[in-house]
């Protein structure tokens, strides 16, 4: 009975009459808040900005992208980058203490944020970053908050309508905040399409200033430990991926998995179990409580394609399952399928991919 | 030390169905655990009693059932288990259930001391949402720290912490001071196995049990269903895609002329994939 999702769906308050208040009717506009970290902008807030654009232009009103960090020249690089992918306006909000990511600080000028601009509708990345804050912002406001959606929509009474999986993934359910403002809501990373940027769109960049003294702040960042940049960081982002379930039988296997990978120049990952085994790092694994991928190829080998599994793929321009089983729930989903052994298809595939490609190289 | 274990009883596993007349939830005979990262904590929670010294309470807030799971805490170790439950939480979202479990920490703050670190695992298994921690932490004005790896050091002179975050890009090393509130990360510490003596006393153990006037809720209009801005207006299944995969023929083909057959499957359906392949094969 402790979360949002446990309710019988169709019970009373659903279909209740929304009224909202008088004092949240002057909330206003979407705002994506735009996640800028050790130089770089998350691409999950350009996804955002792309959403966020379709729900403003529904709402016929603007799009804010908001920008916290340290150092002027930089922040208004990711507002401009932000009026490209589609913001009408950016906030940005600069101080040395916002440098690097703490709870307290951003919670603090976020929620001033939003008490002064009122938005009506405010989109995170559902990142570890963009959870953490989300939480807090949401408490903090008293407003209602939605984790991980995976669409957004605006119903006929100008309420965002948040769609998101549940139960790991069984189960969808969509979420209105009613009598509340803003609507929050997290979204996944890959799950909404990256909009194309417009070169020379540009917008208002609004300064906002909140008092802020780290004398104040409890929390102390001691160090950053980053995570080595070739080790499963564009996983996400990789146009073919290859991964392999329980059906590769032992850890070596996992191998064919990577060299099939390392022919396509694509990357490699797995279902759960193989992380709870050990055979693959964490960062590798696909799924609903692991990466979402959103590949052109995606090739799954030994995996029976379990919700949780398929929910982290379905993004994927074409699947293609290699099981044994002609049974296993994957090919429901799956474009292509082939009922093999992954373990002698595997180096088959790699061997008949790199005849292909390099007879090609010759020609040319 | 007082350290505060906040754990949730949800169903095992992805069997829950829509019922599909009455489209609501069915949890009917589905078994229930210990959602899996609120172990992390409880781990955690003590490993640092076996260390400093102290108590550790696990409580939750949820219908009269979750005394079992409360009990299965205290075969691990903790030291007590409350129960927070009334009618009035029913339909309670993250924001009701943390204004709830807030509430619960107070009380059991003023019967057995202040708790110095509240733990929480870092999202339920049914609902995902990681949004009761920090719900918790900014209600009670605890730092805030979710996605925790590890603790790496703590000092209770001090009254300092040293944890590692797990982050997007990486690991943050993060020193607060107590009282906290942290949300483990999986694989941080795997659940001890409980001694005999801890399995004996669990048995026996009493759970307390508190409903909403014992906590002395200051508002129960901020509970429940009405306390609860989200509202969920549709619970459905996944659409299934219409068509299965189209499946590559393999009767009496060696492994070589099943990988031909599947790459011009691809190839026919992604042209300009191939293009791309080729076109990066070939140095371009
Ligand atoms: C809360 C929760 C979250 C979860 N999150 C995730 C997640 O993020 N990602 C994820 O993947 N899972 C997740 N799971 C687990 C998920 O439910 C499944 O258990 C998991 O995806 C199954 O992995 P698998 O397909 O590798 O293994 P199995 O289900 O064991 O399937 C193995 C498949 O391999 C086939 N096979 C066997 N031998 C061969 C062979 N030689 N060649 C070809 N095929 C063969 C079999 O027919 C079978 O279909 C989650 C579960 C829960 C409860």
């Amino acid at each position: 009975m402790s979360n949002q999702t446990s309710r019988p769906a169709g019970s009373g308050r659903a279909n209740m009459k929304r009224e909202l208040p008088e004092h949240f009717r002057s909330y206003k506009h979407v705002w994506v808040f735009i996640e800028f970290e050790h130089g770089r902008i998350h691409p999950v807030s350009l996804e955002l900005l792309g959403e966020g654009r379709k729900l403003a232009d529904k709402l016929e009103v603007e799009l804010a992208a908001v920008i916290a960090g340290s150092g002027h020249d930089a922040l208004e690089e990711v507002a401009k980058t932000s009026f490209s992918y589609g913001a009408d306006l950016a906030y940005i909000i600069d101080d040395p203490v916002l440098a690097d990511y703490r709870n307290e600080p951003y919670t603090r000028v976020m929620t001033a944020l939003v008490e002064k601009y009122q938005p009506e509708i405010m989109l995170l990345g559902a990142t570890v970053l963009g959870r953490d804050l989300a939480g807090a912002v949401a408490t903090t406001l008293k407003t209602g908050l939605t984790a991980d959606c995976t669409e957004l929509a605006i119903d006929g009474e100008r309420s965002l309508a948040a769609t998101r999986p549940t139960f790991g993934g069984s189960l969808l359910c969509t979420i209105h905040t009613l009598n509340y403002r803003p609507q929050m809501a997290t979204v996944r990373p890959r799950v909404m399409a990256m909009p194309v940027a417009q070169e020379g769109r540009t917008g208002r960049i609004v300064d906002f200033k909140v008092d802020l003294k780290e004398e104040d702040i409890i929390t102390k960042v001691l160090d950053f430990l980053p995570d080595t940049a070739n080790e499963a960081a564009q996983l996400a982002f990789a146009d073919i991926v290859v991964a392999g379930g329980i059906g590769l039988r032992t850890s070596e296997n996992v191998q064919l998995v990577r060299d099939l990978a390392d022919a396509l120049g694509g990357d490699w990952g797995g279902s759960r179990p193989l992380v709870q085994k050990g055979w693959i790092p964490a960062e590798r694994q696909i799924g609903q409580t692991g990466k979402t991928i959103r590949p052109r190829l995606y090739i799954a080998a030994g995996i029976s394609g379990a919700i949780q599994h398929r929910v982290g793929v379905e993004g994927a321009d074409l699947i293609v399952a290699i099981n044994t089983d002609p049974r296993a729930p994957i090919f429901d989903f799956a474009h292509v399928g082939i009922t093999a052994d992954a373990i002698t298809l595997l180096p088959a595939l790699t061997r008949a991919f790199r005849q292909r490609l390099s007879v090609n190289r010759m020609a040319g | 030390m007082q350290i505060f274990v906040c754990i949730k009883q949800v169903p095992d596993s992805g069997q829950i169905r829509v019922h599909p007349v009455t489209n609501t939830i069915m949890r009917q005979g589905v078994p229930t655990i210990i959602n899996p990262y609120d172990l992390f904590g409880l781990e955690q929670a003590l490993r640092l009693r076996d260390r400093f010294g102290g108590e550790v309470t696990v409580m939750t807030m949820g219908p009269p059932m979750a005394v079992d799971s409360l009990r299965k805490a205290l075969t691990y170790g903790a030291d007590r288990a409350v129960l927070l439950t009334d009618r009035v939480f029913a339909g309670s979202d993250t924001l009701a259930t943390s204004y709830a479990l807030s509430n619960l920490i107070l009380k059991a703050g003023e019967t057995w001391g202040a708790p110095d670190i509240v733990f929480c695992g870092k999202q339920t298994i049914d609902g995902d949402t990681a949004q009761v921690g920090p719900g918790i932490a900014r209600r009670l004005g605890l730092s805030q720290l979710t996605y925790v790896s590890g603790i790496d050091d703590m000092d209770l002179t001090d009254r300092q912490i040293l944890v590692r975050r797990r982050g997007d890009h990486g690991v943050q090393v993060l020193r607060s001071q107590l009282p906290v509130m942290v949300t483990m990360m999986e694989g941080s510490n795997e659940i001890r196995r409980g001694t005999q003596a801890d399995a004996l006393r669990a048995a026996r153990a009493e759970v307390v049990q508190w409903n909403a006037a014992t906590v002395g809720i200051p508002d129960i209009g901020l509970c429940g269903l009405r306390g609860s801005p989200t509202v969920v207006k549709k619970v459905f299944a996944p659409t299934a895609r219409e068509e299965t995969a189209e499946m590559v023929p393999t009767t009496d083909s060696s492994p070589a002329a099943m990988a031909d057959a599947l790459i011009d499957q691809i190839f026919t359906r992604q042209p300009a994939l191939q293009d791309d392949l080729l076109r990066q094969a070939a140095g371009h």
